[in-house]
C-alpha cells in the first residue's frame, strides 16, 4: 500500500516538473536604450497572448517575464520583439522594422542607457 | 472499435495535413546527445534561422517545426546547459539533432541592482511628487509646512492665536482631503486641526498628492484629492541624522534619527523630535501673543523586515506625542487666570499614541500578484479650553485594509480587491455638552486598471460601505490618461467622497471668539446633521517641451466639487457660528496653469497661476467662501552650483506666493471698531532659503519668511476686551508674524 503511495507521489510530482508551466519565469537580453523602448518592448511582449508578466529593465536590458507556457514559448516573445524592430540574442529585426523605431530608440548605434534625455 | 476507428481517422487527417505543409516547413527533433540505449529528447529548446525573425520551441517530445523560405539557410538549436548546434539547410525536410551538454551556462544572467522606486509608466491619476531634495527647500518644520514650493496646496494660517497652518486643495479644506500615513488614514477626526503639525518634516521621505478623486482602496472620505506621506524607512534612512533649528522668535527644534540594521532582514529606527517656544512674541502690540508658546516631544520606533527572496515585506510603527500649547494675552499664566475674567488665555494638550502594522507579500513566482494587510490603531486626546470655553475630545481608532493584487490575462489588466474595517470612538465635551459617539464601517472594493503602454490607460473602483451613520452607500472612482502626442498627457477623472463631518474639531478656530454656537438641524445623524456627501470632476493637460535647448513643461488643469449635501459652516454673523445641512448649491471651481522650466544649467523656475470660484447657499444667500482668495499667483526660483565630489554644494531658494482680494465674514453689524473691511487687499508672501552643503554629511542653512514684512494689521477684534461680545480671533487673511530668519544644521552618517 505504502509502495503504491509513495509510486503515486512520485508521478505526482514528476508529472508536476514536465508539466508546462502556467507561470514560468523568463528572463532574457533584448536590446534597446531608453524610456521609449521599454515601453515598446514591454507593449510588444505582452502582445503575445499567454505573455503576463513583462519588465524591461533599462540599463540591463533584461526583460523578466512571466508566461504562460501552456499558450506561448520565449521564441514567440522574441519572435515579437523583432517585429517591433528589437533585436535579441537569437533572433534580428530586419533593417526595415529597426528603421521603424523612433531615431532616438537606435540602439544599433550606441546601447548606452540615456533613459535620462527623454 | 469506434475507439479505434476514431483515433485512425484523427491521426490519418494530421499525417495528411502535415504533408500538406511539408513543403514549406522543416521539421526535427532535438535530442540530448549520449551514449546511453535510450535517447533523451529535449523539450524547450530554441530552433531559429540565423538573423532572421523566425524561431520557435520544441514541444514536449523534443519535436518542433520551422517554417523554410529559402531566404536564410542556417538553422541554430540551442538549449540552456547544452552547446548550441548550426546546420546549413538548404530545402525543407526532417532533421534529428543532438546536442552535446556544456559545462557552460548559455545565457549569462545579469545582476543589477534595481533603483528603489521605479515608475515605468505615467499613471492615470494627476501625482505630483514632493521627494525630500524638495522637501528641503522649506526647511521649517513639519507636514503642514512642506507644501510651501508647491503650487497645487494652499497654506493658510487657520486662526490668529495657534499659529496652526492649514492647508486647502481644490479651494477645500483639509477636512475634505483624505491625508494619509504610507497609505493608512492618519490626520482625522480629531488630529484634524493639529494632526499635520504632529509628523516632523525630517520624518517624510516624500509626499505624494492626487488631485481630484482619490483610489477607493484608501476608503471614501476624500473628495477634493489625496495628500499621502511616505516616512523615512529603517533600511534607507541614515544610520545616524541630527538636524537642529532656530528662528529669530524663539522657535527652537531637533530632531535625531538612529536607525540600525539589524540581521539581513530586520531593520530598526528610532526618531526623536522635540520643539519648543518659550519666547513671548507680540509684534504687532495687541497685548496676544503672535504665535503659542509649545512644547512638543514626539517619539517613534519603526522596525522594517525583508525578505525579497520569499516576498515578505513589513512594517511595524508605534508612536508616541505629547503636545502642549499656550494660547492668549501676553502676560497670562495658566495657574493664575484660569477661570478668570481678568486676563484671556487658552491652553491646547494634546496625548497621542498610535501603532501600525504592514505586511506585504508578493508571490515568488509572480511579481505582479500580492497580498497586502495594513491595520493601525490610534489614540488620541485634547484637553483644551480656550478662554471660558472648554473643548475636550478622545479618539480612538482603529483601521484594517486587506489588498489583493493581480492581474486578468496580463499586466495590462491589473486590479486590486479587498476589504476594509474601521472602528472610530469620540469623547467630546463642549463645554458642557456632551457629543460622545462611535462609527463602525465594513467596506469592500473592486479597482480595475487598464494600461496599454503606449497612448491609454484608466483606473475604474467601485467601493461599497456600510456604516452605522452613514448608512449603506456605492463609491465610485474613475481616472483616465490619453496620450494625444508625444511628451503630453490628457487626464480626466470622478468620483465620489462622504464624510461624517467632525464640526468642532475640524472648525475649533472659532472657540477663541465671542461667538454662540448653534447647531440649527436635529434630524440627521451626525450631531444631529446629515452626512457630506459630494461628487468631483477634473481634467488636466500636460506637455513637456523643449526652448532653447532647455526643457520645461506647462500644466493646466480644472476640477470641480459638487456637494450633494455639506455641512455649511455660516459664521456671516459676527455673534455667531451656525452649522447646517446645504440647502441650494455649494460647489467649488479651481483652475490652475503652471509652467516650470529650466532657465540655465541648475536653475529652475516654477510659476502657476490660480484661480478659485467657491461658493455657498448660506441661509441668507448665495457667498463666495470667506478667506478664499480668488486669484493666486505662485513662483518659485531654483538654483544649485554643481555637486563636488565630497558632495559639497550651494542651494538657493526664493518663493513667492501672491493672493487677491480675500471677502471677510461679515462684520458689518458690529459697532464701527469692531468691524473688517468687506474685502482684504492683496499682498505677497515672499521667502528664501540658502543651503551650503560642505560635505555628505554636513550642511548649514539661512533663510527668512515674510521677507516682505507684510502683517494683518488686526489679527484679533477686540483684543481690547478679549471678555467682551465682539471679542473674534477666527479671521485671519495675512501672516501674523513679521519678518523673521532662522538657521539650521543637517549632520549625518
Amino acid at each position: 500500500m505504502r509502495k503504491i503511495l509513495v509510486v503515486v507521489i512520485l508521478a505526482l510530482v514528476s508529472q508536476m516538473a514536465v508539466a508546462q508551466e502556467k507561470n514560468k519565469k523568463v528572463e532574457m537580453q533584448v536590446a534597446g536604450k531608453c524610456e521609449m523602448c521599454k515601453a515598446r518592448i514591454e507593449k510588444a511582449a505582452l502582445g503575445v497572448k499567454g505573455v503576463k508578466y513583462a519588465l524591461w529593465d533599462v540599463p540591463s536590458h533584461q526583460l523578466s517575464l512571466v508566461l504562460d507556457e501552456r499558450k506561448t514559448n520565449p521564441m514567440q516573445v522574441k519572435m515579437a520583439l523583432v517585429e517591433v524592430g528589437h533585436d535579441t540574442k537569437e533572433l534580428k529585426a530586419t533593417d526595415e522594422a529597426y528603421n521603424s523605431v523612433h531615431p532616438c530608440c537606435q540602439y544599433r548605434e550606441d546601447s548606452n542607457d540615456d533613459s535620462g534625455h527623454h | 472499435m469506434s475507439y479505434m476507428f476514431r483515433c485512425a481517422v484523427v491521426s490519418s487527417a494530421i499525417f495528411f495535413s502535415s504533408l500538406g505543409f511539408s513543403q514549406e516547413k522543416v521539421k526535427g527533433k532535438v535530442l540530448e546527445k549520449s551514449n546511453a540505449e535510450s535517447e533523451l529528447s529535449l523539450s524547450g529548446a530554441s530552433v531559429y534561422w540565423m538573423n532572421s525573425q523566425t524561431g520557435t520551441v520544441t514541444d514536449d517530445n523534443g519535436s518542433f517545426e520551422i517554417e523554410y523560405t529559402g531566404e536564410y539557410k542556417r538553422l541554430i538549436v540551442s538549449y540552456m546547459g547544452f552547446e548550441s548546434d548550426t546546420l546549413t539547410i538548404n530545402e525543407p525536410k526532417t532533421v534529428s539533432i543532438r546536442l552535446k551538454a556544456s559545462n557552460e551556462l548559455n545565457e549569462v544572467v545579469v545582476e543589477q541592482k534595481r533603483d528603489a522606486t521605479e515608475k515605468a509608466f505615467l499613471t492615470p491619476q494627476n501625482v505630483v511628487t514632493i521627494n525630500s531634495a524638495e522637501l528641503l527647500k522649506a526647511a521649517c518644520c513639519n507636514l503642514a509646512e512642506s507644501f510651501e514650493t508647491n503650487p497645487s496646496i494652499d497654506v493658510n494660517l487657520s486662526d490668529g492665536l495657534t499659529g496652526t497652518k492649514q492647508i486647502q486643495m481644490l479651494g477645500l479644506t483639509s477636512p475634505y482631503l483624505l491625508i494619509t500615513q504610507e497609505n493608512i488614514p492618519m490626520v482625522r477626526g480629531a488630529s484634524q486641526a493639529y494632526g499635520l503639525t504632529f509628523t516632523p518634516g525630517t520624518w517624510i521621505e516624500s509626499i505624494q498628492i492626487s488631485k481630484g478623486a482619490g483610489s477607493v482602496v484608501n476608503g471614501y472620505e476624500s473628495i477634493s484629492g489625496q495628500i499621502n506621506t511616505e516616512l523615512v524607512k529603517p533600511l534607507t534612512d541614515n544610520e545616524l541624522f541630527v538636524n537642529g533649528y532656530g528662528n529669530q522668535n524663539g522657535r527652537y527644534e531637533l530632531n535625531t534619527h538612529l536607525n540600525k540594521k539589524l540581521t539581513d532582514k530586520w531593520s530598526t529606527g528610532l526618531y526623536i523630535h522635540g520643539n519648543k517656544r518659550s519666547q513671548r512674541e507680540d509684534n504687532n502690540g495687541d497685548g496676544f501673543l503672535d504665535a503659542p508658546l509649545a512644547d512638543q516631544i514626539n517619539i517613534m520606533n519603526r522596525w522594517q523586515f525583508q525578505d525579497p527572496e520569499k516576498g515578505w515585506v513589513s512594517f511595524f510603527n508605534v508612536r508616541f506625542l505629547n503636545d502642549e500649547k499656550q494660547i492668549g494675552q501676553l502676560d497670562y499664566e495658566p495657574e493664575l487666570h484660569n477661570n478668570g475674567s481678568d486676563v484671556w488665555g487658552g491652553e491646547i494638550d494634546t496625548r497621542r499614541f498610535d501603532s501600525s502594522v504592514k505586511v506585504g507579500y508578493v508571490f515568488p513566482n509572480l511579481p505582479f500578484q500580492s497580498i497586502g494587510f495594513q491595520a493601525s490603531y490610534s489614540n488620541h486626546l485634547q484637553d483644551s479650553y480656550f478662554g471660558k470655553r472648554s473643548y475636550n475630545i478622545g479618539h480612538e481608532s482603529i483601521y484594517t485594509n486587506l489588498i489583493f493584487n493581480s492581474i486578468v490575462g496580463d499586466t495590462r489588466n491589473k486590479f486590486k480587491t479587498g476589504l476594509t474595517f474601521a472602528y472610530d470612538g469620540y469623547d467630546e465635551q463642549v463645554s458642557i455638552d456632551d457629543y460622545s459617539r462611535s462609527d463602525r464601517s465594513a467596506g469592500a472594493f473592486f479597482e480595475y486598471g487598464y494600461e496599454n503602454l503606449e497612448k491609454l490607460s484608466f483606473t475604474a473602483g467601485l467601493r461599497i460601505d456600510t456604516h452605522n451613520r452613514l448608512g449603506t452607500y456605492i463609491t465610485p472612482r474613475f481616472h483616465l490618461r490619453y496620450t494625444p502626442w508625444e511628451r503630453a498627457s490628457l487626464r480626466g477623472s470622478f468620483g465620489r467622497g462622504k464624510r461624517a463631518a467632525n464640526i468642532f474639531t475640524e472648525n475649533q478656530q472659532l472657540f477663541s471668539s465671542a461667538r454662540r454656537i448653534a447647531i440649527t438641524d436635529t434630524g440627521g445623524s451626525v450631531y444631529g446633521l446629515d452626512p457630506e456627501d459630494a461628487w468631483n470632476y477634473g481634467a488636466s493637460f500636460l506637455q513637456g517641451f523643449t526652448f532653447l535647448g532647455r526643457s520645461g513643461n506647462i500644466s493646466i488643469d480644472f476640477y470641480r466639487t459638487d456637494f450633494k449635501n455639506q455641512v455649511v459652516v455660516d459664521w456671516e454673523d459676527p455673534q455667531e457660528v451656525s452649522f447646517y445641512n446645504l440647502e441650494g448649491d455649494s460647489f467649488s471651481n479651481s483652475f490652475q496653469f503652471e509652467i516650470d522650466y529650466e532657465l540655465a544649467t541648475n536653475f529652475e523656475i516654477r510659476t502657476a497661476y490660480k484661480y478659485y470660484d467657491v461658493k455657498v447657499d448660506y441661509r441668507r444667500g448665495e457667498l463666495q467662501k470667506p478667506l478664499q482668495a480668488q486669484n493666486r499667483f505662485f513662483g518659485n526660483l531654483a538654483y544649485e552650483t554643481n555637486l563636488k565630489n565630497n558632495g559639497a554644494q550651494w542651494r538657493f531658494d526664493f518663493t513667492l506666493h501672491t493672493f487677491g482680494k480675500q471677502r471677510l465674514p461679515d462684520t458689518s453689524s458690529n459697532p464701527e471698531s469692531y468691524r473688517f473691511e468687506e474685502f482684504a487687499s492683496p499682498y505677497s508672501n515672499m521667502n528664501a532659503q540658502i543651503t551650503k552643503v560642505f560635505s555628505k554629511s554636513f550642511e548649514v542653512y539661512v533663510g527668512g519668511e515674510n521677507l516682505g514684512n507684510t502683517t494683518q494689521q488686526v489679527p484679533v477684534l477686540g483684543a481690547n476686551d478679549p471678555f467682551g461680545p465682539y471679542f473674534d480671533t477666527s479671521i485671519v487673511y495675512a501672516p501674523i508674524m513679521g519678518r523673521m530668519f532662522y538657521a539650521g544644521f543637517r549632520y549625518r552618517i
